[in-house]
């Protein structure tokens, strides 16, 4: 059996004086592949951003363990380095990578080795989000932080990303917050889920035994369809 | 050439190189202007240097450092971005300024004048500018990381506000130096021009900073050697010369 790696108790955000996460407990077990979900404003992002010290809170974070914390941002993207000359060996050097190690870095995500000397900002979005999920790994953490990693990516290049991630949670036994409104991502990739909804409704737990219609309607204030297989 | 030519070339090559190389981390940062601003706050003590016959940029100095902490520990009270918070306080440094400023020997400030720079500010820049350059080049990778996402340059272990308040100083210690070069009213040319030309001819990183500061010195050493040959002022020399590199390496952008 895991053992608990985060705890979190009466938990809340209050942004600008409005709540935007209130009251707020669960835990998390080593190992485990938990997404996030829930409708656009359920207050996601700033879970997320609380709990790795980026916005202020309330309530108890308890690390079990001390975390190795990797965090691939929402909105990072190709045109937010378009402008600048910089290449994806650059890009690399700025965490002091040796040449060799991104190459291996970028092997493992499927990238070949012309990639590091062509420039980050002219990568297409699914290239440059397996550079960056590459470039996170690089530091080894023991637990990473997932924002809506492919928002920016078709539908294909999303797969590769998850089945990538997938690939790094099994192989080094990462702890993985992912962040996503996307319900097939949650039934592929997820051993737990967390949802939030605008509207106070929260549910934890595996994903096939929470995530009934009438949690999804509560959760999306609207009726759901979906089908798992 | 003689010893004063010498004195003015070295000042002027290790001000605009420093400069030209911090500038790329500024325009990284969208930040170039804010020199422009920050050299104005200096002309409150260039008033003073010139009402008690000292150093201008002496005087320059602990007004564009006091500037930079009111901009830096505003920046973290009200989260407003960094070239509004320096717009604002500019506005107060240039106001103070023009009601002290011996407007009949304001050129100096205003323009710059390095022709008669002695041994003690030759050195003096020398070693701060070395000091900026060093500290700068350390300090690289984690601003650079901080300009493309401050949040991921946090988790990866980097503190973004020491970073800040170390890069902030450097652009304190350029700025009032460059007051000496190019006056209070050019400095943001002097970090602005280079880096923007070494952008447009540049692929990588390293190339980058590198050529900011070839363009930098070469242009403080053509302007200041055109200045010694005839009765122009070197700052708007090294400015002119800047901006000529610039256009003709507008060809060669790659948009």
């Amino acid at each position: 059996m895991s053992e608990i790696l985060l705890e979190v108790r009466n938990f809340q955000v209050t942004l600008d004086g409005s709540p935007i996460v209130s009251d707020l407990t669960f835990k998390v077990e080593e190992g485990e592949f938990l997404t996030i979900l829930g409708p656009n404003g359920s207050g996601k992002t700033v879970l997320v951003k609380a709990l790795l010290g980026l916005l202020p809170h309330s309530g108890d974070v308890i690390w079990h363990r001390k975390p190795r914390i990797g965090y691939l941002p929402q909105g990072l993207n190709q045109m937010l380095v378009r402008d600048l000359p910089l290449t994806v060996k650059d890009f690399y050097a700025l965490k002091k990578l040796k040449r060799a190690e991104a190459l291996s870095f970028l092997a493992s995500v499927g990238l070949k080795d012309d990639v590091l000397n062509m420039r980050a900002g002219y990568l297409s979005g699914g290239e440059f989000q397996r550079m960056l999920v590459a470039w996170v790994l690089a530091s080894r953490p023991n637990v990473l932080f997932l924002d809506e990693p492919t928002t920016a990516v078709d539908i294909a290049g999303g797969e590769t990303i998850y089945s990538l991630l997938r690939e790094a949670w099994r192989a080094q036994k990462l702890t993985v917050f992912n962040v996503t409104h996307d319900l097939s991502i949650v039934f592929a990739h997820s051993t737990h889920v967390l949802c939030l909804s605008r509207f106070g409704r929260r549910c934890y737990g595996a994903p096939r035994e929470v995530l009934t219609p009438a949690v999804l309607s509560e959760i999306y204030g609207a009726e759901i369809k979906f089908y798992t297989h | 050439m003689t010893i004063q030519l010498l004195f003015s070339l070295i000042t002027g090559i290790f001000i605009a190189g420093s400069a030209a190389y911090l500038g790329t981390l500024m325009l990284s940062k969208k930040m170039a202007v804010v020199a422009g601003p920050l050299g104005h706050l200096a002309l409150p003590g260039a008033a003073l240097a010139l009402i008690y016959g000292f150093s201008i940029s002496l005087g320059a100095f602990p007004f564009v450092v006091a500037g930079i902490l009111l901009i830096w520990l505003l920046e973290i009270r009200t989260k407003l971005p960094m070239e509004a918070l320096t717009a604002i306080v500019f506005a107060a440094g240039v106001a103070t300024a023009f009601l002290f400023l011996p407007l009949d020997r304001a050129e100096a400030a205003l323009v710059g004048d390095i022709s008669k720079v002695g041994v003690d500010a030759t050195v003096a820049s020398v070693i701060l500018c070395g000091l900026v350059l060093i500290v700068v080049h350390r300090c690289y990778p984690a601003i650079m990381l901080m300009s493309i996402h401050e949040d991921l340059a946090k988790t990866e272990g980097i503190n973004v506000k020491l970073y800040n308040l170390i890069y902030l100083s450097a652009i304190a210690i350029i700025v009032a130096l460059g007051v000496d070069l190019v006056g209070g009213l050019m400095t943001a040319a002097l970090v602005a021009i280079p880096a923007a030309a070494a952008r447009n001819i540049s692929r990588t990183i390293v190339q980058y900073g590198f050529a900011s500061g070839a363009i930098g010195v070469i242009s403080a050493i053509i302007g200041i050697l055109i200045s010694n040959y005839s009765s122009l002022p070197a700052g708007p020399l090294v400015i002119l010369t800047s901006s000529t590199i610039f256009l003709v390496t507008v060809p060669l952008a790659k948009p």
